[in-house]
Order: structure tokens, then sequence, then C-alpha cells
């Protein structure tokens, strides 16, 4: 078994119901814990009076800041270099805020006891609208940060600020759009929780989470806990959905994790989905300039973009440390431009923390959406067709590896190739022409095209880390004597099948059937060190060291290969899954029997050990950079402002496809992220700070009946720097799709004279767009 | 309050307080946790079941309501060893990633197939539209609810 569609190692359990999730954990005299969260965005804690809840009879502990402050927990480090509470000690930041943590000997009871702590607070004014945040007088929201006197997080910039300002100077066509690609949030179908399990006789820590870092995960709770970390041990288990949203570590788990060693019995944390959608990573929340300079044929010859970016009320975005706004400088896009520059301004509000996560892939979700609408801005501004501009600015195959003006460097790409294919698929030209006659009807038809450039894999240890650990990952491959084999790897699958497709690669490596490969992850006792899995590096970090250590198998193979055939190894050839003398095709040897072999009496070579198995760590060389051109076609009803998304071509390029069936699965799932956070998903805030969208009562998430059926294409430019061509493809969807359904919007309304609406594109607020009269839907003010 | 509830064909008789959700009832006392939890609304449908046949939301059903009454979980699903024809599509057309939604997923599409053994896409979409899924953009989903019908039809004639 190879490369090719494989149906899928996991399913079994899966459609059984025997799936092992994080709530499904069950330890002998496991207790429950609660969080009682912040009413309020912005409040002094006055006093917390938790005697009520201690007396509840099921009630084992209740759990403050000043308990946690007694530990030095009270704080935790972020992924960004700053501190986030635990629990709140001095005031709360944001509503939703984690207070207090009740452990009980039931949930339903830990929740009943939420109610008997009565806390006092002051209200503070808040800070909602980030580009108030940095106005003078304005409330300042992190006193706790000595000598800080407002909320300016940090000023980042990229590329050549004096040719781009040049190139502006000079140039005969210059657009500026002002657009907001709004907070809006993961939302894994399972939630976020943790088992945390000390053992006081060990001194062992066990903790179950779905973590998609499971191995950073441990590294911090050593560092911030002091307890040593080979007698921590994190188990990740089935997780339902991570989108990025189970990269740090929450407040909850070390509530869970105190409470075990507080009362001295295993303590299981879930949260709610109102708890999910107020306190954990949010996504997006970029309030961006887009300018573009052109000649008036259409040549884009710069880009300069200021972002705002809005961080809630502790730093805890996670990125690689040296990127504070993770790879946002990729906005020069799929487009061959002189120069470009961006810069950066990060503040705080009184809202959660997070930033990157939901299929991001460190901010390029927003530098795709820039660029996409900047180019469609421009092709409105010049009268050109935005398919037509796209073509003359495309990257040239013959120019890759393209070192771009901030810097990348761009592996491989056949765009033109790519966008042609997708025109086809849908019938541009065709549907331009029904277009033109709808809009002589008088009906609100638009096509949206969005090409866009993705960059994953992180990454070379030399520029990446997170807090300081650098990105690569490890492998570890134990061939059996009968010739079956265990794979332990660093990354973390939370549904895109990487028990099926790591054991792909090591099937086509080693000759041997990828059900005869057992894919190992997710327990940091049993697997390698490694970083885990989001910003789509699995297949670029991990999936390389799969191969990488799959070889270096099959290289010890030869030499047993050899020795069981009397022959030098040098004089053997791989081929067919076999090792075989030159030239005797007969004489092969598979892997089975040369397990066996390797497992024997046979005289091995000096300094053979024998045995077959290799571990390696795989450090990135460069990125990998997917490519995609996705065409959307919608009919808006000018009546209502409804948007229907009519069809969505998406032609995706992510080099060698391991398995074209997950492959297409996974730009499935993300195609109906993009058409949900174009259309209806923001984390919506009232002048108060109350969160508008912490239920999937308000935050809406697309259904089946929201999504089209999907037309996929497929080109392939393998990636040259990776072991077997492949390059990352899980966050492309949800990278390049949201441009295209806002360019077919925006397209769309083009009668009205409309040249930018916001996401989401609401009834409510295509409507009023075309009344003449947008808003900003991540307010909620009017 | 003391109940008996039938899942999968087996009675099982537990004292309970009125308010225990039949979520709850089924993986903390059951011990049967195909049945999921995502949401505090109604909305998302993970922790589906059937009950009396119907599909229902059972965060949004009192255990001691199904007093009496038949509730089907995914674990029921399998006979004899045998996996339903709706289990084979969804391991056939890839319509589970992360497998949150899939017990779910699959006590609706077999009581779709039992009410109507041929629909159209149309009927798919809106028979799972009470349903979100995260992973799939529910392509394969619908495909493979259609790749069930389109099997059962075939062994029946």
């Amino acid at each position: 078994m190879s490369y090719g569609r494989m149906q899928r190692k996991e399913d079994a359990r899966f459609i059984r119901g025997r799936g092992n999730y994080v709530d499904d954990v069950r330890l002998p005299g496991m207790l429950h814990g609660a969080i009682l969260r912040s009413p309020h965005a912005h409040a002094r804690i006055v006093a917390i009076d938790t005697s009520a809840a201690e007396a509840h009879p099921k009630v084992r502990a209740v759990i403050t800041g000043q308990t946690l402050a007694g530990l030095n927990l009270a704080w935790m480090p972020t992924l960004s270099q700053d501190v986030q509470a635990v629990l709140a000690t001095d005031k709360v930041r944001f509503q939703g805020q984690e207070v207090a943590f009740v452990v009980a000997e039931d949930a339903y009871a830990a929740r009943d006891a939420l109610e008997l702590i009565d806390v006092e607070y002051e209200p503070l004014e808040p800070v909602v609208d980030a580009r108030k945040a940095l106005d003078p007088g304005a409330p300042v929201i992190r006193d706790d940060l000595e000598g800080r006197t407002g909320n300016h997080i940090f000023d980042w910039q990229a590329g050549d600020k004096d040719r781009t300002d040049a190139l502006f100077a000079q140039a005969e066509v210059t657009v500026a759009q002002d657009m907001i690609y709004p907070r809006v949030h993961p939302a894994p179908l399972e939630t976020c929780g943790a088992v945390a399990d000390f053992d006081k006789v060990t001194g062992k820590l066990t903790v179950w989470c779905p973590t998609q870092a499971p191995h950073a995960h441990r590294t911090l709770y050593a560092l911030v806990a002091g307890l040593p970390e080979h007698k921590i041990r994190v188990i990740s288990p089935d997780i339902g959905g991570g989108f990025g949203g189970k990269v740090g570590i929450y407040p909850g788990y070390v509530c869970a994790i105190v409470g075990s060693i507080v009362t001295g019995k295993p303590v299981k944390w879930m949260e709610d989905r109102s708890e999910n959608l107020m306190s954990t990573a949010f996504a997006r929340d970029y309030h961006m300039r887009g300018e573009v300079a052109a000649t008036r044929d259409g040549r884009i010859q710069a880009i300069r973009v200021k972002v705002l970016a809005d961080h809630g009320a502790f730093n805890g975005t996670a990125q690689p440390t040296k990127f504070p706004a993770g790879f946002f400088h990729v906005f020069s896009g799929s487009y061959d431009i002189e120069a470009a520059h961006c810069e950066v301004t990060g503040v705080y509000t009184n809202k959660a923390p997070g930033g990157v996560a939901y299929a991001c892939s460190f901010r390029v979700t927003e530098a795709v959406y820039l660029v996409e609408r900047m180019v469609d801005v421009l092709a409105a501004e010049l009268g050109l067709d935005p398919a037509e501009v796209r073509m003359r600015n495309l990257l040239r195959p013959e120019q890759f590896p393209y070192t771009s003006p901030t810097g990348w460097e761009y592996d491989s790409g056949d765009y033109p190739k790519a966008l042609r294919l997708a025109m086809d698929m849908i019938g541009y030209d065709k549907l331009r022409a029904e277009q033109a006659d709808k809009r002589a009807r008088g009906e609100l038809m638009g096509i949206g095209i969005s090409f866009f450039t993705e960059a994953v894999g992180a990454g070379p240890r030399k520029h990446m880390d997170i807090l300081g650990l650098g990105m690569a990952d490890g492998a570890e491959l134990r061939v059996h004597p009968t010739g079956k084999a265990v794979l332990r790897v660093s990354c973390q699958s939370q549904g895109q099948g990487h028990e099926t497709t790591f054991a792909q690669i090591v099937g086509q490596e080693l000759g041997i059937p990828a059900d005869d490969v057992e894919v190992v992850h997710g327990d940091t006792d049993q697997t390698p060190f490694g970083l885990g899995t989001y910003g789509s590096r699995s297949t670029p970090v991990s999936g390389a060291a799969t191969a990488i250590v799959s070889r270096k198998v099959r290289d010890r193979a030869r030499i047993v290969a050899a020795a069981m055939l009397e022959a030098a190894p040098e004089d053997l050839e791989w081929a067919d899954g076999r090792w075989s003398v030159v030239g005797d095709p007969a004489s092969g040897r598979t892997m089975a029997e040369i397990a066996l072999a390797a497992h024997s009496n046979l005289e091995l070579p000096e300094g053979v050990e024998g045995h077959l198995d290799a571990v390696t760590v795989y450090n990135p060389p460069n990125l990998t950079y997917p490519f995609g051109a996705y065409i959307c076609a919608v009919d808006v009803d000018q009546a209502t402002g409804q948007v229907k998304v009519r069809r969505f071509v998406a032609v995706d390029d992510c080099g060698v496809r391991i398995n074209p069936m997950i492959v297409e699965g996974q730009i499935h799932g993300g195609l109906a992220d993009g058409v949900g956070m174009a259309l209806m998903q923001v984390m919506a805030f009232d002048e108060d700070g109350n969160h508008l969208g912490a239920s999937f009562m308000d935050y809406l998430l697309p259904t089946s009946m929201e999504c089209p059926s999907w037309e996929l294409g497929e080109t392939v430019t393998p990636s040259p720097t990776h072991p077997i061509g492949a390059k990352g493809v899980g966050e492309s969807a949800t990278v390049g799709s949201p441009a295209a359904v806002v360019n077919a919007v925006v397209d769309a309304l083009k009668p009205y004279g409309v040249r930018h609406a916001d996401m989401p594109l609401t009834p409510a607020n295509v409507w009023r767009t075309i009344s003449g009269d947008p808003f900003r839907t991540d307010l909620a003010i009017p | 309050m003391l109940i008996t509830v039938s899942v999968n064909g087996q009675p099982y008789t537990r004292e309970v307080e009125p308010r225990l959700l039949l979520v709850h009832f089924l993986r903390d006392e059951l011990g049967l946790t195909g049945t999921h939890w995502g949401c505090d609304t109604s909305n998302c449908g993970v922790c589906t079941v059937r009950l009396d046949g119907v599909p229902v939301k059972s965060c949004t059903v009192l255990a001691v309501m199904a007093d009496g009454h038949e509730v089907t979980t995914v674990e029921g699903l399998e006979r004899d060893g045998e996996l339903d024809t709706v289990q084979k599509a969804f391991v056939e057309c890839h319509g589970l990633q992360c497998g949150f939604c899939t017990p779910g997923m699959l006590l609706t599409a077999r009581w779709l197939l039992d009410n109507q053994p041929d629909p159209d896409e149309g009927q798919i979409r809106e028979a799972i539209s009470g349903q979100l899924c995260r992973c799939t953009g529910y392509e394969n989903i619908v495909r493979s609810i259609k790749w069930a019908a389109d099997a059962e039809a075939e062994a029946r004639s």
C-alpha cells in the first residue's frame, strides 16, 4: 500500500462510538471541577466569599486566585512572553474570565456551588474598541505590569519602507481600503477540558487533555509548576476537532492540576460551549488598511499595509517567538511585486486572549484576505476583470524559488495553470455572461476569485521557536520481527487522519502495507519530542521526519539484506519494495524477511547492532508554500440581503498528495469555514464589553444548508525541499476561501457602487450596505 | 427518582435526579460515551440519539422523560458484529474526520433511510441541518448517506 486513496484506520472506533475523548476518561475516585467566571469586562475584585460554597456537602475544594498565589500559580506565562491570570486576584479584564474553581463530587454539584460564591466587584470603564485603546486617558487594562501606562503591546514591521514609499510616490494609480477581519472563534465541536491525576506516592502527574501540542504542554508545566518533566505525562486522547483552539494552556487546565494536588484525587474539568466561546483563543481581529500602487494597465508595483491588532486583555497569541504578527508579512501573496511594507501594532482590550487560531497558519488568513480584497479593489478602480488583473500579476513557474519582497522564499508554484483550471471548471466566461444578463434584469449575482499562496510547516529552528523550543519534530520507527511496524510521532491529529496517512508514508518507504503500521501519537511518555499539530505543519515537518526515519530503517535493512544474500550492501538495489542484488530481482528480500533476519542469529557486519529501528529529528530547511485558485458564485436577494453561495470551485496544489481522499476532506471542511466567516460568524461586543456571541444561538456556524456542494480541482507542484515533495494543506481552504466569498458578494453589489463591505455579510449587513449604510458588526453598535 | 430506560434493547434501572439530562445519563450512568455533548443551547446535535425511533437531542431531554421508553445510541447500530450500512457508508465516503459529530449523524442518517429510503441531496441536507460538523464541510456526509441509500436499494432489489 502506498500513496493514494485509503480508508481511514481511525474510523473503525469513531463509527462505533468507541473513540476516547477527554470527557470519556473516567478514573476511580474522580472529582469534577467548574469555573466561576467574571460577569464584567473590567472590574476590580473587592472581595470573594467562598464560605457557602465550601459548606456544600459535595464540595471538596474551592480554589481562588489567593490559593494559587500561594503556589506562585495565580499568573502563567503565555506563548507571547506575556502573562495571563489563571484565577483573577486584582481585577477581571474580560467577561468570562476565570475567578474561582470549585471541585466537587459530581459535575452538577460543582455547578451548583458556583452559585454560592459571592464576589464583590467594583466596575471599571472597559476598552472595547481597539481603535480607542491607545487614546490618551484610555483605561489602563494591564496595571499589573510594572510601569505600564497604556494599552500598547508591540509595534512590528517588515519589508522595505523606503522603496515601497518611493513606488507609491511615483505610481500611476493608487488605491486604499480599510477592512476588518472580525474576531471569530474556531469553535471545535468538542470543547476544551482536562483530567488531571497527581499521584502523591510516585510524584507523577498525568494530564489527559485534548492538546494539539502535548510535548510543549509538558515542558511548560514543568517550567511553570516546578514539577520535574520526567514526572509529567500528558496524554492527548482522541480530539474532537482543534482548529488552533487547543494549542495553548488554558487556566482550566492549571486549575484541574491544582485541584488534583489539593484533593489527592483525579479532577476532571470540562468547559461548556459558552465558556469555550468566551474565554478560549479567538481568531483574527485585525483592523487593516491596505494600499496598492499600480500601473494603469493593472501591474501591481507595491503594497503597503497598516494593521491594528486587537489581542484582548493578555497577549496569549500563539506564534513563533520572533513573529508577533505571525506570518502576516506573506501578504504580497501570489504576485510579482517590487516592494512591500507592513506595520502592525498590537493593543490590549477588555476581551479574551488569543488571535492565532482557526486554521490561520499564523495570520496568513489575514494576509491573504488583505491582498485578495485589494486586488479586487484595484480591478474595480481600473475597470478590469479581477481574473485578468490576477493573470497579469501572478508569479510565473520559472521564478521559483522566489524571494518575496518581505523575505519569504516560496518553494514552487505554477499559478497561471491553477487559475486557468479553476476558470475552466466554473466556466468563467459563461458565468460572466450570465451575470451580465442578470444585471440587465436587475438581479444581483456575483463572482469572486481568491488566488492564495500559503506558508506552512513552521519551521526552520534558526528563526522559529515556541518559547525557546525549536520547531523541529521527532519520529521513531521500530519494525517488529514479523515485519509489522510502530511509528511514534510528535504531531497530534484532531481529525486530520494522521494515523492513516503517516502509516502510508512508512508503507511507501518500506514496501509494507500501511495496515501493518501502527501510528502512536499524543502520549508524551511514548512519543519523541516535537511541537505538535497546527499551522498545517504535520505533513511538512512530521511527515518529513517519518519519511526520513523510514529511510534510515531502509538503509539498515540494506545491510541486513546484504548479510542475508552474502553480498556487499553497495551491490543491492531497492526496487518493488525489496532489496535485491543488482540485476537479480529474484534475490529480493522483503522488509518482513529482513526484519526477521535482523532479529535472528544472522551474523551482521562489525558495528551493526541488529534489530530494525531508527530515530530522527527533522529540522525543516524552509516552509512549504501550497497555493490555490478559488472561484465562488453567489446570488444576493436584494430585498432581504440574503446571500446564497451557489457554486464554489476550489483548485488546490499541495504538491504530492499522500491520500487524496483525506486532502479533499480537509478542503471541504475549510471551505465551510470560509463561507461561515464570510457570511455568518462574528464575536461581537457591546459598549460595556458584554460578549454578544457566546453561544451557538448567536455565534452562527454553517450547517449543511448554507454550504454548497464543493467542486474541487487539483494540480501537483511538489515541494523541492520536502523528502516526499508534499506540502501542508489543512488550512489552505480556510485561508483562501473567505476572500472569494466576500469578493463575490461585493461583485454582486457593484450596481450599488459598493467597493467593500466587512464580514460577516449577514442579510442585515448586506441590506445596510445596499442602503449605503454599512456598519461594524463586530462591535454591534450601529 | 427510579427510572427504567431501554437502551439498545437492554433495560437499565437507575436512581437519578430529576434534573439529570439524558445525555449525561447515557454517558455517566451507563458508560455509553459514543453520545457526545458539544453545546449548551441545543444547536449542535452531537448528542443526537433515537427516542422511540425518533432522533432527539439528548441534551434537551431529561433522563426521567425517557422512563419506560426506548433509546438507541450509536453503540446500538452494529448488530451481531455486522455494521449498519450507514456506518459502512461513512467509512467508504470519508464522512467523518475528528469523529465527534459522527455518532449523532449516523443516527439521523439511519432514521432518514428508515423513513425515506431514496432521499435526494436536498432531503439529506435538510435531515442533518440540525447537526453541526466542523470538519467535513458536509459534502462527504451527504455522499455517505446517498451511498448507504443506494447500497440498501441494491440489497432490496
